[in-house]
């Protein structure tokens, strides 16, 4: 099993005529991801990879759907109107790709995405993989090394960096450990799915058997995770890193952040919370993939 | 993100129909000498400074008239309040307090929607009045498509305690206030305090906001010359950079310097991260290795091999650093080949004398750091590349050890590289830049790599002599995607008579004016 994306789910591509969207449905069909579909304005009729496109996404789901999944490759500032155009057609999961996706564009996303029961991943995502049945974005960058770096396993990984989303499931990989899912949430303040959203479906993910989480300073979601871990609401075992122990913080301009946050957000309280309740924190990136294997082996 | 000053903040509130205090912005002591002259009663000056506490470092000072005015502008003028210098005062008339309130707009990432906060007591140290009084302070989730209603508002305003005319005129505010944040699509905003005067008016005294980054090429009305989230003005350094970000939209660019001087063989060194969380872990490897950062820097996204010379460019611009490390988070999905041509080609024109690491794992690093070893030998720096088995700590170690025993007296400068090429050179024009062919030399080159090396496919030979194969105005668009390949292969195996020029706006007078 897997969570979010597996070989079976219809996906179309929004932006595949692109600079980014031509390679990486590339990398996507060859990797084994059921792309049906592409999308470009104007451009219906041509192929691309052998995916056909169309100029809508309601035009691609009566023709090639249902579609389950659209990867978004669209400039930030259109972001909006095409992640708007899959829900309403009835995608039920956008990748969004782009990153400087104005804020209030993600925030009007989130709310029609909640009113019609979608989730989206993004903004700012190298996306996800399943290893050994699909990848969505632009994870692993090419099909030869997507099957290099990753294998299935049981490990499912969410990160706040795409660099280091690769990086913990490569260096795990070399360990022997594989993963179930491996997933990028996004570099960006607000995210459609985050990792406390993440661990709650690999909860529910019966091959799952223990998460890895890079978190960073800032947002609040690794308290959140702390939070679902004390009201037993996720139960696996976690790993956790967090980055950013030596960044300089920055002088604080207003008091709303204060006021509504108190505390949270700092490298102390997440690594504090997250021992509080139980999580495996580890202060050496380099040791994830030991204290990962140690955790297995005494499950 | 994007701040904005005070007086900036209280034009668009008071574009927004709400009172600001009577007042001026000043540049001089005479200026504002002036302004309080024509308010004509007691004023206040303040610093304009991105930063909270400007009070407590005596950027703030009541003056009684105009004479004490000139006195408190020429003090805080020039002022450093937590490294910013200040550079504007604002003169403001004295608003006869009768009660002080807080109002404030954040982005919620939990709930994904603006959140409004009331609090009926404001004023300085709200943080603390918040913590000590939570249930005085009331917040409101927002429908993002509806906005802030006039009902809401005065819920809001009734769970404060807020009652009779004053709930209705703050509640006229808070509708204002949250239309002026959407509007300018802020990240945060407040205003602290908002004053009720014994004459009965609602006026603005202080405010803070801050524009989305992301939101900041929408609404050029408000003049943000860098949308990033920096704490003092821009140095001239990354103003250049921000340019070049600007204005090639392959992948992103960030620069910001650390330190602006220092001397020469003192631990710095520049610093070229690839993605957010392999930067900050690779800053982390550096400074555990006892070095000293210059700047912070991070190319990613799949940046365009132009656009890593021009970084590697402004990073090798700073002077006296002792070495130059290169490190992101060691298995990038994109092609690393691409950055690799961009940083050698920086090297080699900026003629590199220092020790470099380069931990460029990913995608293709075999040819990565094979372009970064072959195309440096004649360097009189060093280069050494890595891959993604090697971890940061490993590199910055490496690092440490190079510059421990580096002879910083070498001087040398690399075999002449290439000719200057005539405006008259066969050229045509790339998205960023203008790759010139002398083609005079092409006609005694045996090897004609540079055809080959094409893989956009965009060059052909036309008697021997490479040249465009498509049209000028399809090269421009981005058809050549400027991967650097023909130049350096030219170089190598040609006869170098290519040459991608890629200009960057602003570097030298940068440079100039440090020196």
């Amino acid at each position: 099993m897997s969570i979010l994306i597996d070989e079976k789910m219809r996906v179309v591509i929004q932006g595949i005529t692109g600079r980014e969207g031509t390679v990486r449905s590339k990398l996507m069909k060859e990797y084994g991801t059921n792309v049906v579909a592409g999308v470009t304005p104007g451009r219906r009729g041509e192929v691309v990879h052998g995916i056909p496109v169309y100029d809508t996404v309601e035009e691609a789901n009566e023709r090639e759907g249902p579609l389950d999944v659209s990867v978004i490759f669209i400039p930030a500032a259109l972001v909006k109107e095409a992640a708007l155009e899959a829900i309403a057609a009835g995608v039920k999961l956008l990748v969004i790709i782009p990153d400087r996706v104005p804020l209030f564009d993600v925030l009007e996303i989130a709310k029609i995405a909640k009113e019609k029961g979608a989730r989206f991943v993004g903004p700012n995502t190298l996306g996800l993989i399943s290893p050994g049945k699909a990848v969505l974005g632009m994870i692993g960058g090419r099909v030869e090394s997507a099957r290099d770096w990753f294998k299935p396993g049981m490990v499912g990984v969410t990160s706040r960096s795409g660099g280091i989303t690769s990086a913990i499931s490569y260096y795990l990989g070399r360990a022997g450990v594989g993963q179930s899912t491996i997933i990028h949430v996004g570099g960006d303040a607000v995210i459609g799915t985050s990792h406390p959203d993440v661990v709650q479906l690999f909860e529910e993910d019966e091959d799952t058997k223990a998460v890895v989480m890079f978190g960073e300073i800032g947002t609040s979601q690794e308290e959140g995770v702390a939070n679902l871990m004390e009201k037993g609401e996720f139960t696996k075992p976690l790993i956790a890193f967090i980055g950013g122990a030596a960044a300089k913080s920055g002088t604080r301009f207003s008091h709303a952040g204060a006021i509504i946050e108190g505390g949270r957000g700092t490298h102390g309280e997440k690594v504090r919370r997250l021992r509080e309740v139980g999580a495996h924190v580890v202060e050496d990136f380099n040791e994830i993939p030991k204290v990962t294997m140690d955790v297995l082996n005494n499950l | 993100m994007a701040k904005l000053y005070e007086y900036q903040g209280k034009g668009l509130l008071q574009k927004g129909g709400i009172s600001i205090p009577k007042g001026g912005i000043a540049k001089t002591k005479e200026e504002a000498k002036k302004i309080a002259e024509e308010i004509g009663g007691p004023v206040f000056v303040k610093a304009q400074a991105w930063v909270t506490g400007r009070t407590e470092a005596g950027g703030v000072k009541c003056a009684r008239n105009p004479t004490e005015t000139e006195k408190g502008a020429e003090e805080i003028l020039g002022m450093d309040i937590k490294g910013f210098a200040v550079r504007e005062v604002l003169v403001e008339e004295k608003l006869d307090i009768d009660r002080e309130f807080y109002i404030g707009m954040i982005i919620d990432d939990i709930a994904r929607r603006p959140t409004l906060i009331f609090s009926p007591v404001g004023g300085t140290g709200i943080e603390k009045i918040a913590r000590k009084h939570p249930k005085q302070v009331v917040t409101f989730p927002i429908d993002i498509t509806t906005g802030l209603r006039s009902y809401e508002a005065r819920n809001i305003l009734r769970k404060g305690e807020i009652r009779g005319d004053l709930q209705r005129g703050l509640s006229d505010l808070l509708v204002k206030f949250y239309r002026v944040s959407r509007k300018y699509e802020a990240r945060s905003a407040e205003i602290n305090p908002l004053v009720l005067t014994k004459q009965g008016g609602i006026v603005a005294a202080d405010s803070h906001i801050v524009i989305d980054d992301y939101a900041v090429f929408r609404h050029p009305e408000l003049g943000i010359e860098i949308a990033r989230e920096f704490d003092r003005p821009a140095t001239p350094l990354e103003k250049v950079a921000y340019q070049v970000e600007a204005k090639d939209h392959r992948g992103t660019f960030y620069f910001f310097q650390m330190e602006g001087e220092f001397e020469a063989r003192s631990g710095y060194v520049g610093f070229h991260g690839a993605g957010g969380g392999g930067s900050m872990m690779s800053m982390d490897a550096l400074l555990s290795q006892g070095f000293k950062m210059a700047n912070y820097c991070d190319t990613s996204g799949n940046p365009s091999a132009s656009k890593v010379y021009r970084a590697a460019k402004i990073i090798l611009s700073q002077r006296n650093i002792d070495g130059y490390f290169a490190s992101g988070s060691g298995v990038a999905s994109q092609e690393q080949f691409h950055s690799a041509r961009g940083l050698v080609k920086a090297f080699r024109e900026a003629t590199l004398s220092i020790p470099a690491v380069i931990r460029i794992g990913g995608n293709s690093e075999e040819l990565a750091m094979e372009i970064l070893h072959d195309h440096t030998k004649d360097l009189p720096g060093t280069v050494e590349a890595y891959g993604r088995d090697t971890s940061a700590v490993f590199c910055a170690r490496r690092l440490q050890e190079l510059v421990e025993h580096w002879d910083y007296g070498r001087k040398g400068s690399p075999k002449e590289i290439r000719g200057k090429p005539k405006p008259s050179s066969y050229h045509f024009q790339t998205l960023t830049g203008t790759l010139y062919v002398r083609q005079e030399e092409c006609e005694i080159c045996t090897d004609k790599p540079c055809v080959s090396s094409c893989t956009a496919g965009i060059l052909k030979f036309d008697g021997g002599k490479p040249i465009l194969s498509i049209t000028p105005e399809e090269a421009k668009r981005g058809r050549c995607t400027e991967c650097l390949a023909c130049e350096l292969a030219c170089e190598f195996h040609g006869n170098k008579a290519i040459l991608i020029d890629l200009p960057i706006p602003g570097l030298k007078e940068a440079m100039r004016m440090r020196a």
